[in-house]
């Protein structure tokens, strides 16, 4: 057991890569800076890597943070849990923050547990909503249970840290403060935290994967479609939207569309502009990955279809009919015609 | 090779049912089952064993009605299973988990590798196998999409992260957790599923593994479940028919007018 009261402060773990800071680290500022306001207390980035830039730690200054620990070790240059684990399992000991906000990307999905284990705490993964229970200070951890079919709230009541990870994308990153200040520190990761047993030996990006969670417009095709071809009118449209292409599990398990579409609680989670949800029924797990979207319009032969309740425009007609008379109308508007 | 892979038993939850009044899932006719992406593990551990010879042991954690999914995984291939059961274990979170089958891996010895599924899918968490790592102070490598060059004392992975693939040398022992990628489940053989049911499988309790039981199940879980609900998901839809050329035509209408109030085309 820990004595709560010795622990203070919450902590976002941003995250790197080729020692740029990425998106999901301003997602977890909006998150952290919620918390830390509610507890009346400091909000401070940690973040690992070979090298930073200060210009790049002055903006998690101006968008939320009221301190920057920044570790630096040429071993720190790619994610390895040993040395990373080691590194913020110091800065724990040393520091004692009371909530730890990671993101639930392959990083954040090992570092945490692997740190959780050792700083002998819980941790609670892939959480939607984060709060503070009033009368106690502690961190309310409510995620998706069993599939999504319902939300569970998790309480980490006598162990500090309490340690969560969140989506990514499930939060709007922060906005920059030109004004805010703080204080920023970096440290040379000693030798002691820098031994591992693993060795990098290159990296090879994937550039099929992008765009799914960048895309303004997602056009997503589900069991609607009724086969792989049927897979080819969601994509016109797709593409006259200058949209990304998504999926359903459905979709992805009968192979039509393979696994970097799939939006779900097994696939991505999403928050474009635009959603547009073509034959998909909107199982929970489906809602779960997309239902944070800004704007969508749902497409199925089914009125009693899931997706049409979190749907702003829903369209009670078969996707062969429907879109490719959206995609004339889509053609005329381009020409100029009304 | 000593291959140790844990699995859990899940329930079958591709179509679960949800009381609307309790919020509860709905259990009669649920159907258990080996969770889906530990298949993928054991499908790993079989190929490395065709390979490299050696032994696969799978183990679980759970209920003495887990040993069902033990069986599985030995009609699969496993050379053989043990049931980590005790009334102590019960109402275990992600940590309280990852200690049971560690201590049940340290009792066991000797392992090169221990393989896990990327996560359980009722869970949902994917923390028990970085959490083993962590206990036994073993390095880990996630999400691994393929594993060559292995030798006495290490192996070659390639992990599938979000924007491409790293790929990664790392020293024996280790635990590697692996995504679908890795290799399609063989079925089981009438012959693996004889054996199977013909194999004694020892079950292990706290004693057994040296486990201190403020430490097991939900005495030793940090993390305590203080609600559960049903997900509110609404929007105001305004819901229009499409079905004749006339309606079709109209719903087209207001798809390409809501398109362009909010500037989106």
């Amino acid at each position: 057991m820990h004595k709560n009261d010795d622990y203070k402060g919450v902590w976002i773990l941003a995250e790197q890569s080729a020692g740029r800071v990425l998106r999901v680290s301003y997602e977890l500022l909006t998150r952290g800076r919620e918390l830390a306001d509610k507890r009346k207390t400091d909000l401070t980035a940690i973040i690992f890597g070979a090298a930073f830039d200060d210009c790049d730690l002055q903006q998690l200054i101006e968008c939320g943070a009221d301190s920057i620990i920044a570790v630096e070790a040429k071993q720190l240059e790619h994610f390895d849990v040993e040395p990373y684990s080691a590194c913020m399992l110091k800065l724990i000991a040393e520091k004692k923050p009371e909530i730890i906000i990671a993101a639930a990307t392959t990083t954040g999905r090992t570092l945490m547990p692997y740190v959780a284990i050792k700083a002998d705490t819980g941790l609670t993964a892939d959480c939607t909503v984060l709060d503070i229970e009033p009368q106690t200070g502690n961190l309310l951890q409510t995620r998706p249970a069993i599939g999504g079919n319902i939300m569970a709230t998790i309480k980490t009541p006598n162990h500090r840290p309490q340690m969560a990870t969140v989506r990514p994308r499930s939060t709007k990153p922060a906005e920059r403060k030109a004004d805010r200040t703080g204080q920023i520190t970096r440290i040379n990761a000693s030798s002691d935290t820098l031994t591992t047993r693993a060795k990098f030996l290159g990296f090879n990006p994937d550039e099929s994967e992008h765009g799914l969670q960048d895309a303004d417009i997602i056009v997503a095709a589900g069991r609607g479609v009724k086969k792989a071809t049927g897979v080819e009118t969601v994509k016109t449209l797709c593409e006259k939207l200058d949209g990304a292409l998504g999926a359903s599990r459905d979709v992805v398990d009968r192979g039509w569309l393979s696994y970097p579409h799939q939006i779900g609680l097994s696939g991505k989670t999403v928050s474009p502009k635009l959603y547009v949800a073509c034959g998909i029924s909107g199982a929970i797990q489906h809602l779960a990955g997309m239902q944070t979207s800004e704007n969508i319009v749902a497409i199925n032969t089914d009125p009693d279809a899931q997706i049409f309740r979190v749907a702003d425009l829903g369209i009670v007609g078969n996707i062969f009919e429907v879109l490719p008379v959206i995609c004339e109308k889509l053609d005329a508007l381009k020409r100029g015609e009304k | 090779m000593k291959i140790i892979l844990p699995i859990k038993q899940v329930p079958e939850t591709g179509n679960v049912r949800m009381d609307e009044q309790t919020g509860t899932m709905v259990r009669d006719g649920v159907e258990s089952i080996v969770n889906p992406l530990d298949l993928y593990a054991i499908e790993l551990a079989l190929r490395l064993r065709e390979q490299n010879g050696g032994e696969i042991i799978a183990i679980t954690m759970g209920p003495p009605s887990a040993e069902k999914a033990l069986r599985e995984a030995v009609a699969m291939g496993c050379d053989s299973a043990i049931l980590l059961s005790d009334k102590s274990f019960a109402g275990a979170d992600t940590w309280a988990t990852g200690y049971v089958l560690s201590q049940a891996i340290r009792n066991i010895g000797g392992y090169d590798m221990i393989i896990c599924g990327e996560r359980a899918t009722d869970g949902d968490t994917g923390q028990v196998g970085p959490g083993i790592a962590s206990f036994l102070d073993l390095p880990v490598m996630t999400y691994v999409c393929a594993v060559d060059e292995i030798s006495d004392k290490s192996c070659r992975v390639k992990r599938l992260i979000e924007d491409g693939n790293e790929k990664w040398e790392v020293n024996l022992p280790t635990v590697l957790t692996v995504v679908k990628e890795i290799a399609v489940p063989r079925l089981p053989t009438l012959r693996s599923k004889q054996k199977s049911r013909a194999l004694k499988i020892p079950a292990w309790g706290a004693a057994d593994v040296n486990a201190d039981v403020n430490l097991t199940g939900l005495a030793g879980s940090p993390t305590r479940v203080v609600k559960i609900f049903r997900p509110q998901v609404s929007r105001k839809c305004e819901k229009i028919s499409a079905t004749d050329e006339t309606t079709i035509n109209a719903a087209a209408d207001l798809f390409v007018e809501f398109l362009a109030k909010r500037e989106l085309v």
